[in-house]
This record gives C-alpha cells, structure tokens and sequence, in this order.
C-alpha cells in the first residue's frame, strides 16, 4: 500500500466516524418533541409568501460532505413565479426538497438557516426547517404542493386517478362528504383541462399518457388551493407540444387561485415565458438573482452570462456554433469556499482567488456575486 | 394473456411428461425392488415366489414396457395400487391429502400473519436494532435443521420436558372419540399439532418475510411514494396503503408458487410426529421402492405445481392493475 | 489586463482546482464492497462463525489424539478407561458407551463408545466438504447451462429451461433415497458414497443457479447499456466478459454463499435419514441421528445436541454473510 493510499485510508475512516456521530446525534434529536415557540416565527416582508434564508443542506457521504446548497437566500412573493435555474447538480432540487422537508434522513440535512412560510389560514408564519411532522403533512398537499418532474412514476399505480384525487382532498378538507370530494376531483380533473374526466377518474395511472399523466399530478397539486406550488421540471418529460399546453395550464390555475409558483428548470426559455424573479445557482450557491428583466437583459455573472450565450438562438446565422461554457461542475465534495466558477470562468483575475465573494447590490431588485459583477455589467452594456 | 397461460399449460404437459419418465426410471433402477425388500427377512419365500409376486405387481415387464403400461393406465385416471398400503393410490392420496393439506394450510396462514407484517416492520427500520433483531431471529429459523428444531421441541415440550404436548400422532390413542367433529376431539388435534406445526412455520418463515422486506424496501424508494408524502399522506397510511398494496404483488405470486407445497407437506417433520400424511407415506414409499404410489404422489406434486404457476398469473392480475386477462 | 496576464491568471486557478481534485477522497468500488459489508454486523459475525468453525474442523483434530471412527473401553473393575489400541486392556473391559463428559471427553461419549468432540470435528470437515463441492458442482453446471440459455436464447434456451423445470419439480427427498439406495445396491463403500452423493447433489441443485443466471443475463440483455455496448460493435468474448460476468458475479457470489448454507443444511438431514454419510464416518447429521432412541433424547443431550447447534450456526452464518455480500453489492442499499 502506497502513502497516499495509507493517508486516503485514514481521512475514510475520519469521515465514517464523524458520519456516524452526526447520524446518532440527528435521530436523537428527532425523537424529541419540538414546542411551538421554536418554530412559530415572523415574515421579514409581509408580501412573501416563502422566504429562504441562509439555507444550508448537506449531504453526509463515505467520501465526505456534500454542501448541496451552502448558504442559499431568496424569497417567494405572493402570487407570482420564482424561477431557479441552473445545471443539474446546482442544488435546485435539493432547494425544493428542503422546502417540503422530504430529504433522504439522516444522510441529507438542514444543518443551518431558515425556511419562513407564511400560514394564511392560520395567520401565522413557521419555520419549516424546524417544524414537526404534524405539521409538516398538513403543509404539504394542503398549502404547498409538488409538482414533479417524472409523470411516468410519480403517481401510484396500484390506485385509480379517482383514488389518489380524493386522498389529497380528503387529508385537506375537513366535514367534506365522500360524493363531495369525488365530484371536487372530477371538478379538477376538467379544470386541468381533461375532456373525458369521469372516465379518468376511474382509470389506473398506466392507461393515461404521459401528458395526461402530468395533468392529473397538477390537478392533484392544485386541489387543495395551495399558497405555493414548487414545480421540479415539471415539463422536462414531456413533448415540446405538450410543453407549452402545461406551461399554459400552470399560469392560468396560478392566477385562478392566486398562488405563488417556484418553477425549477434548466430550461431558460421555459424561465422567460414564466417567471417574474429569477434565481441562478451554481454548485450550492446563488449566484445571481433579480427580476426577469434583470437577469435577461442585464446578467452580470459570468455564469449567467454563459448560460444566455449558450441558448440556441434562431436568430443567429446558420453555422454558428453554439456556445459552451468550458469545463464542468465541479465535483461537490468537502468545496473549500472560494468561488467555484473561477476555473471555469473567462474573466477570472486576481481577485478572484478570495474568498466566496458577497452579494452584490445592482439595483433594488438585482444582486449578484461576484468581484467583478461591475465590470462585467459594463461589458455586457457595451 | 390466454395465449400465454395456454401456451404455459401445453409446456407444463411436455415437462410433467419429461418428469414421469425420469421419476419412472430411477425407481424402477433401483437394485432391489420392492419384493425383494419386502420378503427378505422371511426366509420362507423362495426364488419362485418372488418371481411369482413381480408378476403380480408388474415388476416382471422392462422398464420401457412398465412405463408404457403405467402411462396408458394413468391416462385413463388409474394410478394402480400403493404396494404398501396395499390399496388403489388414488384412495391413498384422497383418504391422507386431507390431513397434510391442513397441517400445511394453517401453516401457510400462520406464516404470512407473521411473516408480512414483520417483513414490513424490518424494512421500514432498516438497519436499526428492530431490524437487526426480526433478521437475526428469521435467519435463525431458517437455518434450523428441521430434525433438530423439532427433536429440541420434543425433548423440551414433550413427556421427558414440561410435558405440554404430545409429540406423536395425530389423536391420543387411548380415547375413543366419536366419528364426527366433538369439541375435544378438535382440542385434541390441536394439542398434537403445536409442535409439528411449530417446526413448520418457524423453518419456513424466513423466506417470505426476508421477500417482504426486499420488496417493501424497493417499493419505499419509488416516485409515487414521495409523491404520497408530497401529498400530505402521513407516514403509516404511506407505508400501509401506498407502499403495501404495491408490495402485495410479489407476495402474491410467491403464494401461487407456494401450492405444491400444500400437499407434499414436509415429509421430515410429517415422519418425526408420526403424522401419517402424504409426505410420510411418500418417505417410506420411497424406502420401499413402491412404484406406483411414487409416481401417483410425485406427479400430483407436479401437476400442483403447474396450477400454482396459474394460479399466480391470476393473483397476478387481481393485484396489479397494470396486468390484465383479456 | 493583458491577455497573457489572464491566461496565467486561468492556469493558475486550473492548477489549484486541480490539486484539490487531487486531495479528492474516493473509494474504489472493491473499498466501497468493503465498507458496505463491514457496516452489517451479522455479516461480520458470520465471517467470524466460519473461520472459528473452520479452525476447528480443521485444525482442532490435531490438537486430538482421538481418532475420528475409535471406540473407548474401560474397566468395569478399576473404572480406568482403555483405548482401541490397547489390546491386552480391551479383553477385560466393557464399552465406554454414553460417558459423561469429563476431562478426557469433554463431550461425552456416544452410545458406541465414540468420543463426541472428536467425530464433532471430523463430521464439521465432511459437511464443510460436502457443502463446498456440491456448490463447485452446481456452479459449473447452472452458469454453462443457464449461461448458454440466456446468451443464445431460441431453440437452446427452450430446450435447457424445460430441462430446468424437470429437475425443479422432482421432488429431492425421495430421489436422494431412491439413490443412495442405488449406491447401497451396487456395493459402493461408505468412504466413495459421499463422493458420488456429492456429485449428485450437485447435478440436481444445478437447475436452480442456471434458471437465476439465464434470469440475470435476459435482464442485462434489455438494459440500455448492454444495447449501448452492443451498438458500439464489440467483440463476442468482451462483450461476455467485460459486460455480463462483471455483472451477473454478484449475483452468483450471493446464490452461492446462501447455497452452501442450504447445502449443508440438506446433507445433514440425508445423514440423518441415514442415506448421507455412512457409518463409520461421522456428519453433524447423523450424530443428530441419535436422538431417535428415547433414552439418549431424554438423558444424553451431550450427544445430540452439540452437533445439531454446529449445524445450525454454520448454516446462519452462511446466510449471514450471503445477505450482507447481497446488500453490499446493491448500490441501491446504500445507506
């Protein structure tokens, strides 16, 4: 056995002791009962209906932490679309299962920061990063509700539409009678917009297509009236026709029961049609965040800059090539805190070997980080 | 799907086929018949006797012409006559299916109540001591050897130990019971048949609860699961609704499969009780060399076999909506 | 900033990306293997059973100088015993038969005068034995086999999986009677009868190992990445070899680690039945087989009971490391 083997040997087992203390510690923790004080808390800005503050999600593996989302901060307005862009691995959808508190326990946990949700009917805001199980399975399905991104396997096959429809209903709604939510159901189940809709209501989830699939998992989404919706990709599995149809769907169904949406996507162009704020992440972080104007018209990070670049654009010459950024993610394990992008980045200069750099204030609405966001914002106006 | 169980059937003759000419011709090659086992501590019986006696079992004729002549009868739902019973096999296998096929019955039922629910409990804890416990003591189980178990049993809760049960037979030989069904009589069965039954269910456990617990833990990683807790669904309606109703297909077909073993029970555990069913009778058959009663019992075990396979495909399509018989 | 300036500037943050990639901890899939196995400690304690056992079946009869077939005497006058090789002493004595156990015999003796430790470790060598040939067997056979059916399919595959079937559903107990009494017919001696019960045990167990591989090569077949390979026009041999037997060895390491385990736990109960290993020669199996005389049952637990309880932990501790060697090699079971 070489040295380097002896010393990588060694930090393993490091790494296996710490995990396993940490891991002991967390199932101790939660078995104990959480008092309400410690999760009831205030909304910075009464207008939001989420607010994500500070957020901290690690992955503890044999090889060491992943901090999926270290120090993540943005903030959900009531009625309108937050979009969260960036390339798989970023730390998207860690943000949204950190949100509805669905991580794989105990490897994935919220080591530190704030989730503050607005409870309307309650008239009261909690913290759900601490909140309890209790209430968490009322938040979920009732005032935030998931969209997923795979309308293959995300509805239960064993169980007809009809079925799974009243479930969320009926975990929602209290003195609703059997006949009353079944006729809610179909009622979504047109709202959704499908035609045959007491049909579907008793078919299994195998003889719809994938479409009506998606359809149906939004009707679900959305039957209970939720605050907010998280939409992990929610088109990505789709055709491009059908695409647009569910975009559609999404944002008139929105508007209808004045929810807010955090649409997670890669997909800069389902972004622009549907967002008002943009959030850009990259390996854990935002790195640049404001509204649609501001990060389409104006973005200032160079990793924002790339990915507009890198945007087939159909009024571009025939032949042009299309841009990459060069490299990769990188990989996420035990990340020292400097700014990730730099060896990807062609603007990187001395400066940029410091620390993670702050966020930096554009505009009221516009933030970004990065030493050089003023420079760069020049060039592109230029 | 028709087709497909047709097809299964017609493939199932050509193997049940295959297996009656392979069983035929190990019995019938072994070196000594059932004659000569039969008569050779009676020094009475000469040469001519015996020869005399293969005429009339049939054990003069080659093993090809024996088995043409077996066949035809079989085909014509005669399976000849059990040289140890010295009756029709037919009558055999109808007067003792009864007393194995309950034995293994109750067995079954015993073994899923425990084994679903445990397996269930096992993966939803997985890898903490709950876990760790149920699989220590289900590997236990099924590494026993079932003489041993039941040897252990008899000696503990038998006459020499606490004398809790009896450890032979089926009834207590010195009470005359009535013919029907008394109160005591069921009371007695019952007392004989803890231990058997015992050995049974706790040798066998293993197997189903361990499929359990594989498939619970597949089903708990799957989409539609996150979805139901997306939903709100709390967490044991996740597990015992969504989760189990989707487990319940494997299970399913594991109990189709299960059905040959209804009527063949365990002949080891059958033989150490003194319960005189099929699997007993078929363990000293087959010390006998008793050709018919070998065939009649092996090939009701195969032709078990095939219906479990259909039986199965069915369950199948009631559980998983996806399949359908059309 | 000059160009050249930016270009160093990028160099020099590549080099230091690249020295932390290189401080990177990884594990290599046989460490990963490893970790996952260790984690289950019944798997470990299973390890720990058979290397124990092993020691003692093996390296115990050396540390004996009892041999495995000898029968004690002693004198019924001076209670002293005498041992089979003493010819002179024999003549006056009576058989040392269901001794307590005592220094000298720490077990006990049988009802033949034998010394129970001793024949403990002779039997644990024949099941260990039996267990592991009858595996050797059935693994040659069932990967050929059920490799032939699942690669080729057709024809081939038709034929074979009827085969299977055949030998899946005649039933073992039986059929290893009907033969061992074949064997008893045709004057093989005790010491060759468990070689060729060992050999037929395997020709029958085969049938379950080529119906899991065949199982397991149809399924990678219709994986995407065996289709990917195929696409990419390889050779028949790689294909085999880099692509399917990577992937169908973990499978085949569990079956046959768990098979031991049912091996041994079957050839037990033949010697039981008395059709496994003859006398002279011991087996966990037949010593068990004792207990059929109510007095030793009842009184003599010293000779039944030990080899039953080697039975039993060297099958769990088969079944105990197949189990953790089965959650080690799925990647899904990571924790």
């Amino acid at each position: 056995m070489t040295n380097a083997d002896k010393n990588r040997n060694q930090r393993l087992r490091q790494v296996k002791k710490e995990n396993a203390r940490r891991f002991k510690e967390f199932k101790k923790a939660k078995k104990r009962k959480i008092p309400e004080s410690e999760y009831v808390t205030q909304m910075k800005n009464q207008d939001n209906i989420l607010e994500i503050d500070g957020l901290h999600t690690f992955f503890y593996t044999d090889v060491g932490t992943v901090r999926a989302i270290d120090g993540v901060t943005f903030s959900v307005p009531r009625g309108k679309t937050v979009g969260i862009v960036g390339e798989s691995g970023c730390g998207k959808s860690v943000t949204s299962m950190s949100v509805m508190r669905l991580l794989q326990e105990p490897q994935g946990q919220i080591t530190s920061g704030q989730i503050r949700f607005a409870q309307r009917k309650e008239n009261r805001a909690i913290d759900l990063s601490k909140a309890p199980q209790k209430v968490l399975e009322k938040v979920r399905g009732g005032e935030i509700s998931m969209i997923f991104q795979e309308p293959m396997t995300t509805l239960n096959p064993v169980f007809t539409i009809g079925r799974q429809l009243d479930e969320a209903i009926q975990l929602h709604t209290e003195k609703m009678s059997k006949k009353d939510i079944a006729a809610h159901s179909v009622e979504m189940l047109k709202t959704v917009g499908i035609a045959n809709a007491e049909g579907v209501y008793k078919m299994y989830p195998h003889e719809l297509s994938g479409g009506m699939r998606q359809r149906v998992v939004i009707a679900m989404a959305l039957a209970c009236h939720p605050d907010l919706i998280i939409a992990d990709e929610p088109t990505t599995a789709l055709d491009v026709t059908i695409q647009a149809q569910i975009l559609d769907l999404l944002r008139n169904l929105k508007d209808k029961i004045n929810a807010s949406i955090m649409l997670i996507t890669h997909d800069l162009g389902v972004v622009a049609e549907m967002a008002d704020y943009v959030v850009v992440m990259y390996a854990g972080r935002v790195v640049e965040q404001g509204t649609v104007q501001d990060i389409f018209h104006n973005p200032s990070h160079p990793y924002t800059i790339g990915l507009m670049k890198s945007r087939p654009n159909i009024l571009g010459s025939e032949g042009d090539r299309l841009y990459s950024i060069p490299g990769s993610v990188p990989n996420p394990v035990d990340l020292p805190n400097y700014c990730y992008f730099h060896n990807r980045c062609d603007r990187c200069g001395k400066e940029c070997e410091g620390p993670f750099p702050q966020m930096v204030q554009l505009s009221d609405t516009h933030r970004v980080a990065c030493y050089k966001a003023l420079e760069n914002q020049k060039e592109v106006q230029k | 799907m028709k087709q497909y169980i047709i097809r299964r059937v017609l493939i199932s003759l050509v193997v049940l086929f295959g297996v009656s000419i392979m069983l035929y011709a190990l019995v019938r090659s072994m070196p000594s018949d059932y004659v000569t086992l039969s008569t050779s501590t009676n020094p009475n019986v000469t040469e001519e006797m015996r020869d005399h006696l293969r005429e009339i079992y049939g054990l003069d004729k080659g093993i090809f012409e024996g088995y043409i002549d077996w066949l035809l009868s079989a085909l014509r739902g005669d399976l000849g006559e059990s040289m140890v019973m010295k009756r029709p096999v037919s009558q055999v296998i109808a007067e003792y299916a009864p007393i194995t096929f309950s034995v293994s019955l109750i067995s079954l039922i015993l073994q899923m109540l425990i084994a679903i629910p445990l397996g269930i409990l096992a993966a939803r804890k997985q890898y903490t001591k709950t876990d760790y416990i149920i699989t220590t003591l289900v590997f236990l189980g099924l590494s026993l050897p079932s003489f041993f178990f039941a040897a252990i049993l008899k000696r503990a809760f038998g006459p020499y130990g606490l004398d809790w049960f009896p450890i032979a037979g089926m009834l207590n030989a010195r009470v005359n019971y009535p013919d029907g069904m008394t109160w005591a009589k069921l009371c007695d069965y019952f007392t004989h048949l803890v231990l058997p039954i015992s050995v049974f269910v706790i040798t066998s456990l293993g197997g189903m609860l361990r499929y359990t617990r594989t498939n619970m833990l597949e089903v708990l990683s799957a989409d539609y699961i996150r979805t139901a807790r997306a939903k709100g669904v709390p967490e044991h309606r996740v597990i015992y609704s969504h989760a189990f109703r989707n487990t319940l297909i494997p299970i399913v077909t594991l109990l189709g499969s299960s059905l040959p073993a209804l009527f063949s029970g365990a002949a080891i555990t059958e033989n150490l009780f003194g319960i005189e069913g099929l699997g007993n009778i078929g363990l000293r058959a087959s010390q006998m060399a008793d050709v018919p009663y070998l065939m009649g019992f092996n090939m009701l075990l195969a032709t078990m076999t095939i219906l479990g396979f259909l039986l199965s495909d069915i369950l199948y399509a009631v559980v998983d909506p996806r399949v359908r018989l059309s | 900033m000059s160009e050249e300036m930016k270009n160093d500037q990028t160099a020099a943050s590549v080099d230091r990306m690249e020295e932390l990639e290189e401080n990177r901890l990884f594990m290599t899939p046989g460490q990963i293997v490893m970790r996952q196995f260790l984690r289950n400690k019944l798997a470990v304690f299973g390890v720990v059973i058979l290397v124990a056992m092993a020691l003692f079946c093996f390296v115990g009869p050396l540390f004996s100088e009892y041999g495995e077939a000898e029968i004690f005497y002693v004198n019924p006058e001076t209670g002293v015993e005498v041992r089979m090789s003493d010819h002179a002493g024999i003549a006056s004595a009576v058989l040392n038969a269901k001794a307590k156990p005592s220094a000298a015999h720490w077990l006990g003796t049988n009802e033949q005068g034998q010394d129970v430790l001793t024949r403990l470790m002779y039997g644990g060598r024949i099941s260990l034995m039996v267990g592991f040939v009858v595996v050797a067997v059935e693994l040659i056979i069932g990967i050929t086999l059920g490799g032939i059916a699942g690669y080729y399919g057709g024809k081939v595959d038709m034929i074979i999986m009827r085969i299977v079937e055949m030998f899946v559903s005649i039933p073992f107990i039986p059929l290893m009677l009907i033969v061992s009494s074949m064997l008893v017919g045709f004057k093989i001696s005790p010491q060759y009868k468990i070689y060729y019960t060992m050999f037929i045990m395997g020709l029958i167990f085969w049938a379950g190992v080529a119906r899991m591989v065949r199982g397991q090569i149809l399924a990678l077949r219709e994986m995407e990445y065996m289709q990917a390979a195929e696409a990419t026009g390889i050779r028949t041999s790689r294909k085999i070899f880099r692509h399917l037997v990577p992937n169908v060895m973990p499978v085949i390491i569990v079956m046959a680690t768990m098979d031991l385990g049912s091996v041994i736990l079957m050839e037990s109960t033949m010697s039981f039945l008395g059709i496994g290993v003859g006398i002279p020669y011991a087996s966990w199996g037949n010593m068990v087989q004792s207990v059929n005389d109510n007095v030793i049952m009842r009184q003599y637990m010293n000779i039944w009971v030990p080899p039953g309880l080697c039975i039993l932990l060297v099958v769990l501790a088969f079944n105990f490391v197949g189990d953790g060697l089965r959650d080690a090699f799925d990647p899904k079971m990571k924790r």
